[in-house]
């Protein structure tokens, strides 16, 4: 009898690869759902672009490396990034925003270093910060919330606006922009952050229409809904808890002293926490497997300090947001952090 | 300590990191009682089944066996004897393919069964408190118990532990899936399980005694307390399911919260952990005598109709198990020796059952799935969330890969204990623990390589080293010669010489005095003449030589006197000294007294007599005597020896006859001892010398003996030295050569050589008083220590050798003078 021959283990838990990707996606959902309800579904549009666009760069790329295609394609780990990017930036920026963000993600930050576990960077987020280096006009020009649009458009106004720079009436992004009240919008922490540098109090900023009290209209059901996304992963053990807990926990704490400190031009613990990617960031980006620390006390020290440089980088930076540099940066500092935080080894230590 | 006792006994346990929640699928396999099966046809069993050497085979190839019956014996290494599993005729015993995942195959006796299963004679022992320690250990070794839970661990050697043990761990644990053949042995045995606990210790007399046992195994746990009842160091601990909970290390850190430190054994800390299985064992063997013959055996598996647990006779083939519980393959079949986490994959089924299986699983595709393909690894670190020993398997993997082996080890890539908790969990598929099993066994390989180069370099320097200080030495040498005389010049003067003398000793034993000393002046022309390349080249392969023998001879090289070490070289030296003696005896009525003279080792006592031999054989020549050279006593070893003794023992003959003198050779004396050889050897060369000079040819010195390599060339230098010592003797020397005898070592032999080619010159001198003076051999050096420069050249070979020739030689020299005092 012609038997065959296995290393062992012979068992395996059926978790795969793309069933993980998948699922990360999955919890994309709710927050997208926030997205599209209180952004528009131009979102949507970016969201199909970015896929098609992840799906041609790595099947370009892994044929160019007389890769299989399919097999490697088909982890998911290209369409996650694409999601991901897709719901980072502006929903009403111009197509090739999101053409050049997926195309350099996947091409050069990905497949150049090596493919998918060979990337130092995150490739989202360092496409995006390519986009808001190279574009910060359309990369910035984020819309109110749907209610408070002087007029509201439609989807094929949003669709023609992605392609052509205006809608079919001839109304450009930042015309689309001035609200109700002809004021050009701009997201809650840009608006805060503008506000505090023209000496109004957070106070003051905060009794604009834009905001409900705590904080941005819309932008924090949108990070609820992220939130609640990245309890499922956690739930599902597909990330540990460790650098969400800790990159919260740390800009809770920096946002904190912060107000207390400063009550009158810092917006508070609640602000920080559900305004801009906070949540996205805190559960979908820093907890990029391939590009986040690998250990656990790593990671906490690794999702510490991305919470810390958020905090830094919106209150004192020149950005309004934050956590794309955060995480690039922390990156950075990886293998590092391993090294230093590996764990002991059984017995190692004792006597 | 105190606190720590009262803790567990409390139940509380100490969870290690990591382990994973593999389906348990063990319940399918303990519905049934353990099975009786039918008698194989063969049984193949595996002299190894264990770690160590194996036992030594005391068993042959169609002798009838009893049940029971060794089939080796232990023979140190922690080797264990295996067993007849049942009575019948050993059909064969050739090399099997083993229970290994490589199936290498190992030596097996094949028995084919009668039937009968008739029991050797059993020795039960009823009270085992009666037993001493060293027996009760005994008993263990020779039933051939070895660790049962898979790694085959004598378990005597671990019985016989001398460190002091606190716990005694029990390991019921079995957390591989689908295996319950120490379940159901529990559930069945758990009052012979106990009684091994007893014996162990009775062994160990360890403070607290915890069987481990999954809270999967309820009926097994209420056994076990049940059994354990009486015994209040006993203590039955249940521990959450988890793999790989039944993990040595893992173990003891669960029952006790302490760590095996790595590197070492769980003993260094005062652990000691067995199998539920082998404890059984160490019951049967000792209360009803019954050595480890059969196991309980999961077969199990979705291809396996009836799974369940079997008594497999060891040797028994996978094919007769699976046959038997009924087997229905799936393509691509795969049956594995051990559990789905741990177990290998066998080639064939036709392997036996050993002491570490315990269990067959043949699967089918949907319970264990085939390995995917291996994935990118995306660092998500699922593995060091599993790993139970706190690695960072990812990390190792990418080591793994890039062959970092320096980084392996900083992760402490050897203690992993290959569970292969990573590889269940990794979403990529990658197979981990194959990366790890081969970056291992590379790195061991690298280290092996490692310590050998090391020594080579050492080798090398040490060479390095000797051939600086040998060259050295050589050139103080060298330095000192020119001051004597050229070459050349020597050449001529040794030339002049022998001729001279071969002329003028016509009458007398002289010509055969000068002969020799032509011979041996030859010799030195002919090493002399060549250029000194050869020379130098010659002593450095001589030096070779030597430092390989270096320890060996520096040890025997005080000694002296005679130390014959290896009887056949000795024996063969005595036998040519013999040969020699009478002939010299025939020759000279001279009686020689024995100096002691003896070689100071086997080969160097070889190598004289060789040169003895072959000075002999030179006199003889020179006395232009037709030999006939039969050579008798033909030495065993030593080839080169051997040969030259054959020659010179033919020479010796030939001299003696040619020496017309009508020896009636009274053989009979042959000496028996080195002395005796050595005084023979003289004698023989002295009748040598006389037989030359009798026949009063003028010897050119025809410088046969042209060393080939290095140790033909230090024959020949101490041929020719003896020569010339015989020669001078022959000449009625009036040298008294006080000569202190026995030279010590090397030097005193170079001291001898001196003295006696000092006095070959002065016969020579005497004799053919036309000589040129200018002989550079330092006339009256009788006694003191002149450096022999006749014998240099060739000497070079193997100083040793030369040096214990030279020594002969000299002795020799002595005698013969001795002799020529008598006389006169």
């Amino acid at each position: 009898m012609k038997l065959t021959m296995a290393s062992s283990p012979h068992n395996h838990s059926h978790k795969s690869l793309s069933r993980l990707m998948m699922t990360v996606i999955a919890a994309c959902i709710p927050g997208l759902i926030a997205q599209v309800f209180f952004f528009g579904s131009a979102v949507l549009i970016q969201l199909v672009l970015a896929l098609i666009t992840v799906s041609a760069c790595e099947a370009a790329v892994l044929q160019l490396r007389k890769r299989k295609v399919w097999p490697t394609l088909s982890d998911g780990s290209a369409w996650l990034t694409g999601v991901l990017l897709a719901l980072s930036i502006p929903p009403l920026a111009p197509w090739w925003i999101i053409v050049i963000g997926c195309m350099f993600a996947i091409v050069i930050v990905k497949q150049l270093y090596g493919g998918l576990g060979f990337n130092l960077f995150n490739p989202a987020m360092a496409a995006y910060v390519l986009l808001l280096v190279s574009f910060p006009v359309q990369m910035t020009s984020w819309l109110p919330v749907s209610d408070l649009l002087a007029s509201p458009i439609s989807f094929s106004q949003q669709l023609s606006v992605i392609f052509n720079g205006f809608t079919s009436a001839g109304f450009s992004v930042d015309q689309l922009r001035v609200a109700i009240d002809g004021t050009t919008m701009a997201t809650p922490l840009d608006t805060v952050k503008t506000d505090v540098a023209h000496h109004l109090t957070v106070a003051e900023s905060m009794s604009k229409p834009l905001f409900n009290g705590w904080f941005g209209l819309g932008w924090g059901w949108v990070n609820l809904g992220f939130l609640v996304g990245g309890l499922y992963l956690l739930k599902a053990n597909i990330i540990n808890w460790h650098i969400p807990v800790s990159f919260l926990a740390s800009l809770a704490v920096c946002s904190g002293i912060g107000y207390i400190a400063a009550p009158g031009t810092e917006p508070g613990v609640v602000f920080h926490l559900f305004s801009g990617a906070t949540m996205l960031g805190a559960f979908f980006i820093a907890t990029d497997p391939v590009s986040a620390s690998t250990t656990n006390r790593g990671r906490l020290i690794y999702g510490a300090l991305i919470g810390l440089l958020v905090y830094l980088i919106r209150t004192f930076g020149g950005y309004p947001d934050a956590v794309a540099f955060s995480v690039l940066l922390l990156n950075m500092a990886v293998p590092l952090i391993d090294y230093y935080t590996k764990p002991r080894t059984y017995g190692h230590g004792v006597k | 300590m105190e606190k720590l006792i009262d803790q567990i006994k409390q139940g509380k346990v100490w969870p290690f990191p990591g382990g994973i929640h593999p389906p348990g699928q063990k319940q399918q396999s303990t519905t049934q009682a353990i099975a009786r099966l039918p008698l194989p046809d063969k049984l193949v069993v595996s002299l190894k089944q264990h770690i160590g050497a194996n036992g030594k085979l005391i068993v042959e190839k169609g002798q009838q066996v009893l049940k029971g019956q060794a089939l080796t014996k232990p023979s140190g290494n922690w080797s264990v004897p295996v067993h007849a599993p049942t009575s019948g005729l050993i059909s064969d015993i050739c090399p099997m393919p083993s229970a290994h995942p490589s199936a290498l195959p190992e030596l097996s006796v094949i028995i084919e069964p009668d039937g009968e299963d008739n029991w050797c004679e059993l020795n039960p022992v009823t009270d085992a408190k009666a037993l001493s320690h060293d027996e009760l250990v005994d008993v263990i070794h020779q039933s051939g118990i070895a660790g049962m839970g898979g790694a085959g661990f004598p378990t005597y050697v671990k019985a016989d532990t001398r460190k002091a043990i606190e716990f005694l761990i029990v390991n019921a644990v079995e957390c591989e899936p689908y295996i319950t053949a120490d379940d159901m042995l529990m559930r069945e045995h758990a009052d012979g399980i106990v009684a091994g606990i007893e014996l162990m210790q009775q062994l160990l007399s360890p403070q607290l005694t915890i069987i481990g046992i999954e809270d999967n195994k309820p009926d097994a746990i209420a056994a076990m307390k049940q059994a354990a009842q009486h015994n209040d160091s006993i203590i039955v601990q249940t521990v959450p399911t988890i793999y790989p909970s039944g993990g040595e290390k893992q173990l003891i850190k669960l029952l006790t919260g302490k760590e095996v430190p790595s590197g070492s054994i769980p003993a260094d800390i005062g652990m000691l952990v067995q199998n539920v299985g082998t404890l059984f064992a160490v019951n049967q063997a000792v209360y009803e005598g019954k050595p480890l013959i059969e196991r309980v055996v999961t077969v199990t598996g979705n291809t396996i109709h009836k799974q369940g647990n079997v008594w497999a006779l060891l040797g028994t083939e996978i094919k007769h198990l699976l046959d038997c519980q009924g087997f229905s393959p799936a393509p691509q079949q795969r049956v594995v020796m051990g559990g789905p986490m741990m177990g290998f994959t066998l080639p064939t089924v036709r392997i036996g059952v050993v002491k570490t299986t315990n269990c067959i699983l043949a699967p089918d595709h949907q319970e264990l799935a085939e390995p995917g393909d291996e994935k990118a690894c995306i660092r998500c670190s699922a593995c060091a969330d599993a790993c139970p020993a706190s690695l960072l398997p990812q990390q190792l993997q990418w080591f793994a890969k890039s062959k970092e082996y320096d980084k392996l080890n900083e992760h402490n890539l050897f203690d992993c204990i290959e569970c292969g908790a990573c590889a269940y969990v990794c979403p990529s598929e990658i197979p981990l623990v194959q990366y790890y099993r081969v970056a291992k066994a590379e790195i061991k390989e690298q280290q092996a390589e490692q310590i050998k180069a090391e020594r080579a370099k050492e080798r090398f320097e040490a060479r390095k080293e000797r051939l600086e200080r040998e060259q050295e030495e050589r050139q103080n040498r060298h330095k000192r010669k020119p001051a004597a005389k050229s070459d050349d010049e020597k050449q001529k003067v040794a030339d002049a010489l022998a001729r001279v003398k071969a002329k003028s000793d016509d009458t007398d034993s002289k010509s055969a005095v000068a002969a020799a000393i032509a011979r041996a002046k030859a010799k030195k022309q002919g090493a002399e003449l060549e250029p000194d390349n050869s020379e130098v080249a010659k002593e450095r392969a001589a030096r070779k030589e030597q430092a390989r023998k270096y320890k060996e001879q520096k040890a025997l090289e005080q000694g002296e006197e005679s130390v014959d070490k290896d009887d056949k070289k000795s024996a063969v030296a005595a036998a040519i000294a013999r040969a020699k003696a009478k002939k010299a005896a025939q020759a000279t009525e001279s009686q020689a007294e024995a100096e002691e003279a003896a070689p100071v080792d086997d080969k160097k006592a070889a190598v004289a007599a060789a040169i003895a031999r072959a000075k002999a054989k030179k006199a003889a020549q020179a006395a232009e005597s037709q030999t006939v050279a039969e050579a008798d006593s033909a030495p065993v070893d030593d080839k080169k020896a051997a040969v030259a003794a054959a020659i010179a023992r033919a020479k010796a003959k030939k001299a003696a006859q040619a020496a017309e003198n009508q020896t009636e050779a009274k053989e009979d004396s042959a000496p028996v001892d080195d002395k005796k050889a050595a005084v023979a050897a003289a004698i023989a060369r002295a009748k040598a010398k006389k037989a030359a000079q009798a026949a009063e040819n003028q010897t050119e010195a025809e410088e046969d003996s042209a060393p080939v390599d290095d140790k033909k060339a230090a024959v020949a230098a101490a041929i020719a030295r003896a020569k010339a010592k015989k020669a001078a003797q022959a000449a009625e020397n009036q040298t008294e050569a006080e000569e202190d005898s026995a030279p010590v070592d090397d030097k005193k032999a170079a001291v001898a050589a001196a003295i006696a080619r000092a006095k070959a010159k002065k016969a020579a001198k005497e004799q053919a008083q036309s000589d040129e003076s200018s002989e550079q051999l330092d006339d009256s050096s009788d006694t003191d220590d002149s450096k022999p420069q006749v014998d240099e050249p060739e000497s070079s070979e193997d100083k040793k050798k030369a040096a214990v020739a030279r020594a002969i030689a000299r002795a020799k020299a002595k005698k013969l003078q001795q002799e020529g005092n008598d006389k006169s």
